[in-house]
């Protein structure tokens, strides 16, 4: 009951002009990032985040806007997937592979309206998921003492490491070269320069943001510069989109993919480390294998459009569980969304239900209003967002360029900020050839000091004894899911990425 | 190969990241693990991993030619130009030039590189400046 009645609190803090608003403006910005290609979710919360503080924009409506571009974009990316065949982000990878063949078949606005409603029930049902277990996970992390959050954030690197390389040694390094870069600047506890090389700009130490934007939204017009993508205005002029509702038909044979997919999904995405390309991952192939008896999947099954949307946007949701309640994102997009909470002064974890329920409670309201919203954005209004598609890379990847430059700027109003943003826009380029994962440098910068405060308290609560950290039966259980974590995928997790990257290239190579 | 130089770029990254790490001035404050513990430990762990990427290198990554390499050091150059050259010649000028470069090396043509640049450029000027107000570097123009 108390639930109902925080939720109803949220709702009268969501309902406002300005904070409709902003949800409004984030859904739409949110679906044009996801659907054009080389913007992502995580590309487009960061852009957007110096905007948000620009406008002197306060804790509950920044995230309302920024969470608001997060769902959008994980509705957007099938656009571009079922119109065009490339995935608009990564999670829309498997909805390429129905969902192109519907769009070839003529039944576009079919799969369209389809794949919104599917990812409508997701986010809705993971929006439910997220009230429920969210409370209950801070009942349990508000036993966690120092100890215990040492050993949770090195779970959430360990495992993060699963989903998003093939090499764990690899993604151990990046998240070691977040942790290093945090590590820069004046150490708090004891007030000595550390690392900054007589530098006076690296004091304050790195400002992640910069980091984040140089890392994600910069390598993206390196890699399109090295690339020169060829446009692919011609292909979706060719295909009409048709009628814009799915026929009741439709609609009652996959309700039950929907609803099965979004438990999973939801499921995926509260796992650390998982996010939302696993989730819509393990939808597709749990569908597959559940109801393609006829061997349909891949030829444009309707089921094999919801399946992966509803997973996904599922696993978004699920996503910001963790975030939420325990301050540790599973994902890209959750990482950044976790900066901008950072950035406002706000301490994600459980405190932040006790201390700021405004916040949490405001959000969860605003997700509810943003994915109606989204709905009545993705099916009657679709066609817009048909139409930004044909924006070539020339043109939207300057845009993205000068916007990112702006955004910091704005922030700081410092030339050595900007060049250090350069700097990290080299370096992901260089880490994205080599196959080494992103989302754990930025969770390191994000996480790095809070890690080493728990650990350098844990330590001195115990005068100086280090087997405090395994000292009490919740740190030997988050130690021990830790190890599995990494060691897991070393065994399983190749081939489960193999077979990832299989589908997809069959998808593209179609 | 490449994964070979990488690791062994880490790997030295790792020990330089560790021995600046011992050079940390002690402070009169300190506790149980002091200031370079945990930087020791996240320097174990890069110089690990480094060792293993460098053992068991990955297949080569695709490598862009020489030719697309100084068409990326070239952006990159006129980025950092942009950067610095943006409280001096002012936001609208500065910005129009580079999304103008930018646009032409991505493919455009030389008219429609020059109007995707001063579009954009006041574009974001009105939407980011005018609108949001956003304060933006001001130049000799006032804009």
């Amino acid at each position: 009951m108390e639930t109902f009645a925080n939720l109803a609190d949220g709702f009268a803090i969501a309902l406002t002009w300005n904070n409709l608003w902003l949800a409004l403006l984030g859904c739409f910005l949110g679906t044009i990032m996801g659907a054009l290609p080389g913007l992502g979710p995580s590309n487009g919360v960061a852009i957007l985040i110096p905007l948000a503080f620009t406008m002197g924009l306060g804790a509950t409506p920044s995230l309302i806007l920024l969470t608001s571009v997060y769902y959008g974009a994980m509705y957007g990316g099938r656009i571009s997937s079922i119109l065009l065949n490339i995935p608009g982000d990564e999670p829309a990878m498997m909805t390429c592979l129905d969902g192109h063949p519907m769009a070839k078949k003529g039944l576009a606005g079919e799969a369209l309206s389809l794949s919104g409603i599917a990812s409508f029930v997701g986010a809705f049902l993971a929006t439910w998921g997220l009230i429920l277990l969210a409370p209950q996970l801070v009942k349990i992390a508000l036993l966690f003492g120092p100890a215990e959050y040492f050993a949770l954030f090195a779970l959430a690197f360990m495992t993060l490491g699963g989903v998003s390389s093939t090499n764990q040694a690899k993604s151990a390094f990046a998240a070691a070269l977040g942790l290093g870069l945090a590590m820069i600047g004046v150490d708090t506890q004891t007030g000595v320069p550390r690392f900054t090389f007589g530098e006076v700009h690296l004091y304050d130490g790195l400002d992640f943001l910069v980091a984040i934007v140089g890392l994600f939204a910069l390598s993206e017009v390196f890699i399109f510069l090295e690339e020169r993508h060829g446009s692919a205005e011609a292909d979706a002029k060719k295909l009409t989109i048709g009628r814009l509702y799915p026929p009741a038909s439709m609609i009652k044979q996959t309700a039950p993919t929907m609803l099965r997919t979004s438990v999973l999904g939801f499921i995926a995405g509260v796992l650390p480390g998982a996010g939302a390309s696993l989730g819509s991952f393990i939808s597709y192939s749990f569908e597959k294998r559940l109801v393609d008896k006829e061997n349909t999947f891949g030829t444009g099954d309707p089921r094999g459009v919801a399946a992966p949307e509803a997973g996904n946007n599922a696993a978004a949701g699920g996503a910001l569980v963790p975030m939420l309640a325990l301050g540790v994102p599973g994902s890209g997009t959750t990482a950044v969304l976790l900066a901008v909470l950072l950035s406002l002064n706000i301490t994600p974890g459980p405190l932040l239900f006790t201390q700021n329920p405004d916040v949490v409670w405001g959000l969860i309201a605003a997700l509810f209003i943003a994915n109606f919203m989204l709905l009545a954005l993705n099916i009657p209004m679709v066609g817009l967002f048909t139409r930004v598609l044909l924006v070539p890379p020339r043109i939207l990847m300057p845009i993205v360029a000068m916007v990112s430059f702006v955004g910091i700027y704005g922030i700081s109003g410092s030339t050595f900020d900007l060049l250090v943003m350069i700097g990290f826009g080299v370096m992901g380029w260089v880490l994205r050839k080599l196959d080494v994962p992103l989302v754990p440098i930025i969770l390191g910068t994000l996480l790095g000091n809070a890690m080493e405060n728990n650990l350098r308290r844990a330590i001195t609560i115990d005068n100086g004894n280090w087997w405090t950290l395994i000292d009490s039966p919740l740190t030997i259980i988050l130690w021990s899911i830790a190890i599995i974590g990494f060691i897991l995928p070393i065994v399983v997790g190749r081939r489960v990425k193999a077979k990832m990257r299989r589908d997809e290239e069959g998808a593209i190579q179609d | 190969m490449s994964d070979r130089i990488f690791g062994v770029v880490g790997l030295l990254l790792a020990i330089g990241f560790a021995v600046a790490a011992l050079n940390i001035e002690e402070s009169f404050l300190s506790d149980a693990v002091g200031p370079s513990g945990f930087p020791l430990i996240v320097a174990a762990v890069l110089g690990l991993s480094s060792i293993v990427i460098a053992i068991k290198p990955d297949a080569a990554p695709h490598w862009p030619s020489l030719g697309r390499l100084a068409e990326l050091l070239a952006a990159v150059v006129m980025m950092v130009l942009y950067a610095e050259l943006l409280p001096v010649a002012g936001f609208v000028i500065a910005t129009a030039v580079a999304a103008a470069y930018l646009s032409w090396r991505l493919g455009s043509g030389i008219l429609a590189s020059v109007l995707t640049g001063v579009g954009s450029s006041v574009g974001i000027y009105v939407i980011f400046h005018l609108i949001f107000g956003l304060s933006l570097a001001t130049g000799p123009l006032g804009f």
